[in-house]
């Protein structure tokens, strides 16, 4: 299968490529004997480390699928998605929670537990079975909440911090899993403008800083054309175009994809920026 | 940050164990016929150093021949449902989840049933019958847990709700069974209220004892390895899956091995009710929702408690005897309804 092959001997040039997402599809098909719905045409970017890659389109448009098969959770139709050269679907669930950490919209915890012991979950994929948490595992969880600026966090309980501060505690998580790639499903959703701009400064320092790869899905045009590196642009299951947001964001394209009229300008820091106009 | 260290789960466990032996103790001593604590700790000695032959006295024969066993079958019931409790809570996260309350202990008991009606006409021999029992019990549970799984499950999802009704149906439906098949055959000396409300009165075989004792552990053991697993799986299983759990092979061996605990229980106690859901929220209201913790601690406090709703069963009403499963369920019922509701609100 084209998923299992051993990594392309050319890639001494992309040597600092770290996901490479080749050519991917997925079809879905909710009854045998029908034909299969795409939920994803061939799509491929890659990213290095250090970058920021943002998933954008509307509802339904095959983002959360792409993000599924890079995290490999599901298994491509078509195409491969590497990992350092390694399919990704190939690891067992613990040497992937090594190298890739998903943050997804929160979901209700059963029993409520402090924010720390939340956060030293991310040591698990780390550690064998029963082992308890050694120092080590504390200090990485200290780092991973300071460097999300949720050090005051650590004794309070999950079910009574906001919106913003369970996101930031869910983001420590992620890093105490002391991953190569990070994956956010609509991590702004439910934030309020202060919040989502302070997530992806955060998200613009941990990727310099730990070269961490970057990838997140949003809704958030203007956030994602300020702080990505790379936009993928999707529309009903197909990449419409991969890009610098300076290439991605013209105006008859988005105001296409987006089914509104808008205008597109740059800002003083050069980046693209979105107004939505009015129909009245 | 106080991660949990070998050092304080021990201490926790150690107090609750020395609870258990105070409530061993109080139970030895009570009941129809008086007993001094000297003579029991004389004869319990005399009983762990093999010397048996010297307990001359009556009482003696009847706290060693007939409390004790009583008693050693009560702290094996109580740990292997409150475990089953346990487990169950986290893998359907449902905290109101209970092997009683999911039918699945009705299930064991048709097991048993009818594995006690057809072990007269299979050919195997005689030693081997005895656990022809609890293995019917655990094939029931295990039936009738993914019957009930399966049931609760919407759009590919657990819904807590729909696994409730599913569990309450199941329940009603498998005691009618036990009901019609009770009556009609020839179900062997237990009655009815045995394998519907649980009772820890009838004697067993020696060897029983040490293959439930044997099954506990295993059982137990096997879900133990994923106490951490099941503090991840808590937060669902796709968050569990990111995080690193094996979730196909952590479900597999933790519904085996609690379907398993919840057999062993009903083939020699019958359906006791509510214990694997009173116990674990207790024990989670004092020592937190870690798994590494909240196994051992509710084996030990699912012991504690049946020995002693067992110790009241048979000396409120004296000398008449209640089920032990009517007092679990006094207890344990009000403790549903506040956790539905509380759950509601």
């Amino acid at each position: 299968m084209s998923t299992r092959n051993p990594p392309s001997a050319d890639s001494s040039r992309a040597n600092d490529i770290r996901l490479s997402v080749e050519q991917v599809s997925y079809a879905h098909s909710p009854n045998p004997s029908q034909a299969p719905l795409f939920t994803l045409e061939a799509t491929s970017f890659q990213a290095r480390p250090g970058e920021i890659v943002a998933i954008l389109g509307p509802n339904a448009s095959g983002k959360s699928t792409l993000l599924k098969l890079i995290a490999g959770t599901i298994q491509p139709l078509s195409g491969r998605v590497l990992l350092n050269g390694i399919p990704p679907t190939s690891l067992t669930p613990r040497a992937r929670a090594q190298a890739i950490a998903m943050v997804q919209q929160e979901s209700p915890l059963l029993f409520p537990s402090r924010a720390w012991e939340f956060v030293l979950q991310g040591r698990f994929a780390h550690s064998r079975a029963l082992r308890f948490e050694t120092e080590s595992d504390v200090t990485i969880a200290r780092n991973a909440l300071a460097q999300v600026g949720a050090t005051d966090l650590a004794d309070r309980w999950m079910d009574k911090i906001s919106g913003g501060e369970k996101q930031r505690v869910i983001l420590a998580r992620a890093l105490t899993q002391q991953p190569q790639i990070l994956l956010l499903d609509e991590p702004t959703l439910h934030l309020d403008i202060a919040a989502q701009v302070d997530l992806l400064v955060t998200l613009r320092k941990l990727a310099a800083q730990n070269r961490y790869t970057v990838v997140v899905v949003t809704h958030e045009l203007n956030l994602a054309a300020e702080y990505a590196d790379q936009i993928v642009l999707m529309q009903r299951g197909r990449c419409l175009r991969v890009g610098p947001p300076s290439a991605v964001y013209q105006r008859e394209l988005l105001e296409q994809v987006f089914q509104t009229p808008l205008t597109v300008e740059l800002s003083s820091s050069g980046r693209p920026r979105v107004h939505l106009v009015s129909n009245q | 940050m106080r991660p949990l260290t070998w050092q304080r789960l021990f201490l926790q466990c150690g107090i609750l164990a020395a609870i258990l032996f105070v409530v061993v103790v109080i139970a030895l001593k009570l009941g129809a016929v008086p007993v001094s604590l000297y003579g029991l700790g004389r004869d319990l000695l005399r009983v762990i150093f093999h010397q048996s032959g010297a307990i001359s006295s009556d009482y003696g024969l009847i706290v060693i021949d007939i409390r004790l066993p009583r008693i050693l079958l009560g702290i094996i019931v109580g740990a292997s449902l409150a475990v089953a409790g346990t487990s169950f809570q986290a893998l359907l996260r449902n905290p109101l989840a209970d092997p009683y309350v999911l039918g699945v202990s009705s299930g064991a008991a048709l097991g048993a049933i009818i594995a006690l009606v057809t072990a007269p006409y299979l050919p195997i021999p005689a030693s081997f019958a005895v656990l022809l029992t609890p293995l019917g019990a655990f094939l029931g549970a295990g039936i009738t847990v993914s019957a009930v799984y399966l049931l609760g499950r919407r759009e590919g999802q657990i819904d807590s709700n729909a696994l409730l009704l599913a569990g309450v149906i199941t329940a009603s439906f498998l005691s009618a069974i036990i009901m019609f098949l009770m009556t009609t055959l020839n179900g062997g000396q237990r009655g009815i209220s045995f394998w519907l409300m649980g009772d820890l009165s009838t004697p067993l075989q020696r060897s029983l004892y040490w293959f439930l004792g044997v099954g506990f552990f295993a059982a137990a053991g096997a879900i133990y390895t994923t106490a951490s697993d099941l503090n991840l799986l808590l937060a669902g299983e796709k968050e569990a899956m990111h995080l690193g759990v094996d979730v196909p092979r952590v479900r597999l061996v933790v519904y085996i091995a609690a379907s398993l605990l919840t057999g062993l229980a009903v083939a020699v106690s019958g359906a006791v009710g509510y214990v694997g859901l009173l116990v674990p929220h207790i024990m989670r209201m004092i020592f937190g929702s870690d798994h590494r913790t909240l196994i051992p601690t509710a084996a030990i406090g699912g012991a504690i408690a049946v020995v002693l709703a067992d110790t009241l069963a048979r000396t409120v009403v004296a000398p008449s005897e209640l089920p032990v499963g009517a007092l679990t369920a006094m207890a344990g019922a009000p403790l549903f309804i506040y956790l539905l509701r509380k759950r509601l609100s």
